[in-house]
């Protein structure tokens, strides 16, 4: 039996099947998406007043790296062209151009994640260190004369389990002052581009920056993570359109055609939710 | 089975090659657009602002933009049916009761708690 309505519009709503499926599905999404948001505001309206890493809890700026940042939005936007691009060169029977878009479709979004790995990377190994006489400061840390390496999850310490391997002094490379745009020098935190020993009894908190550490990393690597498993998820599904799934070209390409005007509408959508993102977690 | 040709991938939905050929310039001019809205938007952030609520309202009104753009002409918004729009309209609507409810939450804070609440009557 064939399935209704695959390229044929529907009397009632004039549209394929698929296409009312995909936007009741993003639909969905936007109410995912629209919660975290909502969770964001509401941890960063509610954070204390004042600037961190000075006050402990206040919500931090200028955490991320705004050039990598820019350039994967950029390499989003680039791969949201390419996508509706496959879809116009199908419509005019060009499937050689369909799959040169398709492939640097594909590669964008394989970029995008390979650089989102490098800047989740630089979290796991960053530190915020408080110490006992009042003292803050960010960095990175060597334990035993060992460096963390890249996604290495083993090497990520805090103060307890500095305290269970029987630690007693750590290096500590302290970041250069970072002063915020219209700011001559960052106040309150001290700073010192050296490594330094710290002796862990001196240390009041020592940890990564991971989701346990900050309400703001917790929300950033939740909405930012689930964002990369939807452009990992679309990623799958293009290639698969671009390549074993291509062969229904041949037989029905009415039907793949629209399969990838709605695997494109899905793309769109994770190139929307970026748009958004990219501003509120690096820029504001 | 079905009784398709390749030619007929284009009139389906009444476009012809030629519309096709219109619609990828509109694409490449989004796309322009897109990433001059980005540029202007990281621009923004290097100009220091004394009110935070300017620059949030300001980096939020080029997002939207841009989000316009990728909705509108990406996603086919501008000339698309009915039924899609009644769905959106029904989202958007429980997008920002979501929101509301949230925000409003933060009047309800546990005790002890550093946190700040918005409004305290």
């Amino acid at each position: 039996m064939e399935i209704p309505y695959t390229y044929k519009p529907r009397p009632d709503t004039g549209l394929y099947n698929a296409k009312v499926g995909i936007w009741l599905f993003l639909a969905s999404e936007i109410m995912l998406f629209g919660a975290l948001f909502s969770s964001y505001i509401l941890l960063r309206v509610t954070s204390p007043e004042g600037e961190w890493p000075m006050v402990e809890r206040a919500w931090p700026h200028g955490l991320l790296n705004i050039p990598i940042g820019t350039f994967n939005t950029a390499v989003l936007i680039t791969s949201s062209v390419t996508v509706v691009l496959a879809w116009a060169a199908l419509k005019m029977n060009q499937f050689g151009r369909f799959r040169a878009y398709m492939l640097v479709t594909l590669l964008c979004a394989f970029g995008f994640l390979g650089i989102k790995s490098f800047e989740y990377n630089e979290k796991f190994t960053h530190y915020e260190l408080r110490l006992k006489d009042g003292k803050v400061y960010t960095g990175h840390i060597e334990v035993n004369g060992k460096h963390a390496g890249f996604w290495d999850f083993g090497s990520i310490y805090n103060l307890e389990r500095l305290g269970k391997e029987q630690v007693t002094e750590v290096s500590f490379t302290a970041d250069a002052p970072k002063p915020k745009p219209g700011e001559k020098h960052a106040e309150g935190a001290v700073h010192e581009h050296k490594a330094m020993p710290v002796k862990v009894a001196d240390i009041e908190k020592l940890d990564a920056f991971i989701l346990r550490n900050h309400t703001f990393f917790a929300i950033y690597f939740v909405v930012t993570a689930l964002h990369g498993l939807h452009v990992l998820g679309g990623a799958l599904v293009l290639g698969y359109f671009a390549f074993p799934g291509a062969s229904m070209w041949r037989k029905n390409p009415e039907q793949f055609t629209n399969r990838i005007e709605v695997a494109g509408l899905f793309w769109h959508f994770v190139d929307l939710v970026w748009i958004f993102l990219f501003p509120v977690v690096y820029l504001l | 089975m079905s009784d398709h040709s390749k030619d007929s991938v284009a009139h389906a939905d009444g476009h012809d090659h030629h519309d096709i050929a219109a619609h990828v310039r509109t694409y490449l001019v989004v796309f322009g657009a897109l990433l001059v809205g980005t540029v202007i938007t990281v621009g923004m952030y290097y100009v220091h602002f004394d009110s935070m609520a300017v620059t949030i309202a300001i980096a939020l009104f080029i997002a939207s933009i841009k989000a316009f753009l990728v909705a509108g002409y990406f996603m086919h918004l501008m000339s698309e049916k009915k039924v899609i729009y009644s769905m959106l309209a029904v989202t958007v609507v429980f997008f920002f009761a979501l929101g509301a409810l949230t925000l409003w939450s933060s009047n309800d804070m546990p005790r002890n708690s550093e946190a700040k609440a918005l409004y305290v009557p």
